[in-house]
């Protein structure tokens, strides 16, 4: 039995989605493993967006549940709780495909925003804050350093009070990451973290990514296309097409997969077979 | 019963001058996606036009049945054309320049120009109420009273009669011109993406400066109407029409031309039963509680398009 | 170039001449003719004709636009299709100097007056600035729910009427004080707030501004058509003037004057009113400038700039939103009842949808989010606007037509930049009003 299966954060069990008459998703299954990085790939319409979009609460599946075990041992069904719980409660952050930033602040505000929470404790809902109560000046010089750590390991630290809008392509999609790592999420889900990204930013991308998961108690769900990225970090490989799920295993494993290849390649159903003796399976 | 028959044909009229004015927000709403407030005192003003223009041609209801009905299709036209010209100048000088600009912007400038029109119709005609003898009477009895004559006669006026069907009349060019001609294509086009409409060889100016010459059109239609049903008018009527009309707009589904017609005529409506049934004072709670409910259970009003929030 | 001139002479003349076409149309029926009512017996319509003032108006037109076309756009023409070069942020330092200087004026306002005009004839303009720093307040407070948290709000007078009513009704019937009803009134505006603003938070862009139109709107109608209660449009009288600190400001032996030691005069109540209202609006400020650096303030930013990602950042939008517009009402609450107090009168007039307009008009023209370009839109606009008050009806039609020239010379508003409510160095820059978001509510 694989490490997914034996200690999961996340179980999608039985996922399925219809948009009207459209089924985008059917019966999906599988698991993220804790610790993992764990990468959902398929070609354009898959269906994987919608996954992510069940996942982090803008979509209310039609059947199925998401099970996120946090650390503490404490289970959440995902699929019952309003999109904002999920990150502040159930700890799942997300990227967007394309980039939501906060544009018109500055990149350490955008991280700021991102503590929203602990922060609005700390002001005891404001009232203490408008006071000037001293536990909340603490808790925010603690979340300033929170910030500019993130802002460090992005390479952002120098930018910190520019506009968000004032970034490189390259440089938001990192910024998106730190500032939904500053929820302090146990899942990490990113939508297409290396979309539009040239090679180096790709390599620096690359390496974030096992910066979280080495430094950080994060595992992390990603949709991605850049095989070369999802070969060399992922552990574990999921394969959707047409919203179904043809292909579950290590990378390794699914590279070889006649289903996987018929599926990216283009082929019919009844040519699987053919496929399958020239790779020779 | 017969009350309730009459209630429903004066609900029905008033309606239907709703629904001309609604088209109007509704078209710049579709095409630009903004509230144009400065149109309810367009429809002001194609009344004042239509007002001069009768008393300067010396229209009256003395004059005979053939000759009457010319003279106000010609005072319809002419009100219509003068009208337009004011809508597209509005549009020209306001919303213009301020294309691509952020959204508040032309809602401000929409406002002011909604203020100077009234002032100015204030200043240049004056304050005063400008009452106008009724050009068209008479009307059919569509009941008789009962057999002991005690029940109430529900009556049809002729006037009721031309608007319902100058009414539909023009509804139904419209849809036509919207669905069928190169120009309602254009607007399509412009409302999906402007910038790719553009890129496409569409005139994306004329398009919406069109758009405003048509809204302002139908507005002075339901000038005139409004003129010949309540046979007073003054400065101020363009903003309580004008809230109304961008009311059935939104209650019926932004952006929708039946949408706008079906809007116009439920607060015509609502208006004329909650008056006829419960209080004349409280008509505009009632019509602005519905708007308020059906938009907080339908967001996108009856007809409109559910809006996709995409993530 | 020679050969061009003729080209371009005749092109101005054609555009200008274009102009004039226009405005001929327009005013031919408009302005060229007067429908009027004869006095007397069977009021006939008749007809004015005025072709002098056509002829005026449409030479405006052609001159104003020949002015124009040498003089302004034609440097703009030579540019056009290539992107004229940003113009540095330049509203955060003029933000900077311009705030204590307007607070010393503010302060020193009232005594600068007496000094030089005496107390009879400064009258007028501290009623003026009065008026002036109740829609500064009004601004500021409006300013929470649209210029930071982006939520388009077309029905704030309807809070300032619950303000002004509730003081009103709670003196009439209770016979309660000013300053027991001020923080009453606070409260009931930010509970109708909420109230109001449960069910339509959810609604997005123009549907939200509509429906807070409507809400108005119904307050109006309802002040105005429940007699029993609100005196309808009649309006309550004899509102309580307030005290200082339990002193009246009366004639007699226990009046304010008499206290210390003062002749009697009725400017020791203005000057008090105006030292009132310059309290509570910048109150207003300190704490909407407080929050702006509180998690909330940035999740109302935030919000305005991606509801989105705010909700995926674990941000109970509705929640924030509420908040915005509950505070938003509270401090047209406080607004109101100290409108209430100062007038000693109020009838549904004072609330119609204009007001709303006015205070909306003064938070975008000033520049949204921007406090001190309240302050400056409220100057020019209602100042400007009471100064001129002998030209009666003209003054609203130029106030019209002003609100549409600043937009469309600064569609941003007059302060356009956004300044950061945290930053790691010392002196952050300002953020241009291009990049910060309006806000979809």
């Amino acid at each position: 039995m694989s490490h997914w299966d034996n200690n999961p954060v996340l179980k999608v069990e039985h996922l399925t989605m219809r948009f009207g008459g459209l089924t985008a998703v059917g019966d999906l299954s599988f698991n993220v493993g804790r610790g993992d990085i764990t990468a959902l790939i398929g070609p354009n319409g898959a269906g994987k967006t919608t996954v992510f979009n069940c996942i982090t609460g803008f979509y209310k599946p039609t059947e199925g549940r998401l099970v996120m075990h946090r650390s503490g041992g404490e289970k959440h069904l995902l699929e019952r709780l309003p999109d904002f719980k999920i990150s502040a409660n159930a700890k799942v952050a997300r990227t967007f495909q394309n980039i939501r930033l906060f544009g018109g602040m500055t990149i350490l505000e955008n991280l700021m925003v991102a503590q929203h929470n602990p922060l609005m404790v700390a002001s005891n809902w404001t009232i203490g804050g408008v006071l000037g109560l001293g536990g909340f000046k603490r808790k925010e010089a603690e979340a300033v350093e929170r910030a500019k750590y993130w802002l460090e390991l992005t390479g952002l630290i120098d930018r910190a009070d520019k506009a968000a809008a004032d970034l490189s392509y390259g440089d938001q999609r990192r910024l998106e990451i730190a500032r939904a790592m500053c929820t302090g999420p146990e899942l990490l889900c990113l939508d297409e973290p290396a979309a539009g990204l040239n090679p180096k930013e790709s390599l620096e991308l690359n390496t974030l990514l096992s910066t979280i998961r080495r430094e950080h108690d994060t595992s992390i769900l990603l949709i991605e296309h850049d095989m070369s990225v999802v070969m060399e970090i992922s552990d574990h490989v999921v394969v959707l097409d047409y919203g179904v799920k043809i292909s579950d295993g290590t990378p390794d494993f699914v590279k070889n997969d006649p289903h996987v290849i018929a599926a990216y390649l283009g082929v019919d159903d009844d040519e699987v077979d053919d496929v399958e003796e020239e790779v020779g399976l | 019963m017969e009350y309730f028959l009459q209630q429903l044909i004066n609900g029905v009229t008033l309606g239907s001058i709703y629904g001309l004015i609604a088209i109007g927000y509704t078209m710049v709403y579709g095409i630009i996606g903004m509230i144009n407030f400065a149109h309810g005192d367009i429809f002001m003003i194609g009344s004042f036009t239509a007002l001069i223009l009768i008393v300067l041609l010396g229209v009256t209801a003395a004059m005979p049945v053939a000759m009457l009905v010319m003279a106000l299709v010609l005072v319809l036209v002419l009100a219509m054309a003068f009208t337009a010209v004011w809508g597209w100048a509005v549009e020209r000088v306001a919303y213009r320049p301020l294309r691509g600009s952020f959204r508040l912007a032309p809602l401000i400038t929409a406002i002011g120009a909604s203020i100077a029109l009234q002032n100015f119709v204030q200043i240049s005609q004056g304050a005063r109420n400008k009452p106008l003898q009724p050009l068209i009477s008479g009307n059919f009895k569509l009941t008789d009273g009962g057999p002991d004559g005690s029940a109430l006669i529900v009556q049809l006026s002729y006037v009721q009669i031309t608007i319902i069907v100058v009414t539909l009349l023009l509804m139904a060019g419209f849809t036509l011109l919207i669905n069928r001609t190169s120009l309602g294509r254009a607007q399509r086009a412009c409302e999906q993406d402007r910038k790719m409409a553009a890129l496409l060889g569409v005139n994306v100016d004329r398009t919406i400066s069109l758009t405003f010459v048509m809204g302002a059109a139908l507005a002075a239609v339901a000038g005139v109407m409004f003129l010949l049903y309540y046979g007073v008018i003054d400065f101020y009527i363009g903003f309580l029409a004008g809230v109304k009309a961008f009311t059935a707009a939104v209650l019926g589904g932004i952006g929708s031309l039946p949408g706008a017609m079906l809007g116009g005529l439920l607060i015509g409506l609502i208006e004329t039963f909650w008056s006829g049934y419960f209080s004349v004072e409280y008509k505009d709670v009632a019509a602005f509680s519905i708007l308020a409910i059906v938009l907080i259970f339908m967001p996108e009003g009856l007809l409109g398009k559910p809006e996709v929030e995409k993530v | 170039m020679s050969a061009q001139k003729p080209d371009y002479m005749r092109e101005l003349l054609v555009d200008s001449g274009g102009g004039a076409l226009i405005a001929l149309l327009m005013g031919v029926m408009m302005l060229g003719m007067q429908v009027d009512v004869t006095s007397g017996l069977g009021a006939e319509l008749i007809l004015r004709f005025r072709w002098d003032y056509l002829a005026y108006a449409v030479g405006a037109v052609f001159f104003g636009r020949l002015a124009m076309n040498l003089l302004v756009w034609r440097k703009l023409k030579v540019l056009d299709g290539v992107s004229l070069p940003k113009p540095k942020v330049k509203g955060e330092a003029l933000e900077r100097n311009l705030k204590p200087v307007f607070l010393v004026v503010a302060v020193l306002l009232p005594f600068a007056l007496m000094f030089w005009l005496g107390a009879r004839g400064s009258r007028q303009y501290i009623d003026l600035a009065i008026l002036v720093t109740t829609y500064v307040m009004l601004g500021w407070g409006l300013n929470i729910v649209v210029g930071l948290a982006g939520l388009l709000d077309l029905g704030y007078v309807a809070f300032y009427a619950v303000g002004a009513y509730s003081y009103a009704l709670l003196a009439h019937y209770f016979g309660f004080s000013f300053w027991i009803c001020l923080p009453l009134a606070g409260i009931l505006a930010a509970f109708w707030g909420i109230i109001l603003g449960f069910p339509v938070l959810r609604l997005r862009g123009d549907y939200l501004a509509i429906v807070t139109l409507a809400f108005g709107e119904i307050i109006r109608v309802v002040l105005l058509n429940w007699y029993e209660f609100t005196g309808g449009p009649d309006g309550i009288s004899g509102i309580p003037r307030p005290s200082f600190f339990g002193l009246e400001f009366t004639r007699g032996e226990d009046g304010f004057a008499a206290f210390f030691g003062l002749d009697y005069s009725s400017i020791h109540r203005i000057i008090f009113l105006y030292y009132l209202i310059l309290i509570l609006a910048l109150t207003t400020n300190f704490v909407t400038m407080r929050l702006r650096r509180l998690p909330i303030g940035r999740a109302w930013e935030a919000l305005r700039e991606d509801e989105i990602a705010c909700r995926s950042l674990g941000i109970n939008t509705t929640n924030t939103k509420l908040t915005a517009f509950a505070l938003g009402a509270m401090f047209g609450g406080f607004a109101g009842s100290f409108f209430a107090t100062r007038q000693g009168f109020i009838s549904p007039e004072s609330f119609t949808f204009m007001e709303s307009a006015v205070i909306l008009a003064i938070v975008v023209l000033g520049g949204l989010g921007s406090q001190i370009g309240v302050v400056i839109a409220a100057v020019v606009m209602i100042g400007g606007f009471e100064l001129f008050r002998e030209l009666e009806e003209y003054r609203m039609l130029v106030f019209g037509l002003l609100m549409v020239v600043i937009m469309v010379w600064k569609p941003r508003g007059l302060i356009s930049s956004r300044a950061p409510s945290i930053a790691l160095s010392g002196r952050a820059q300002g953020i241009s009003a291009d990049m910060v978001q309006e806000g979809h509510g």
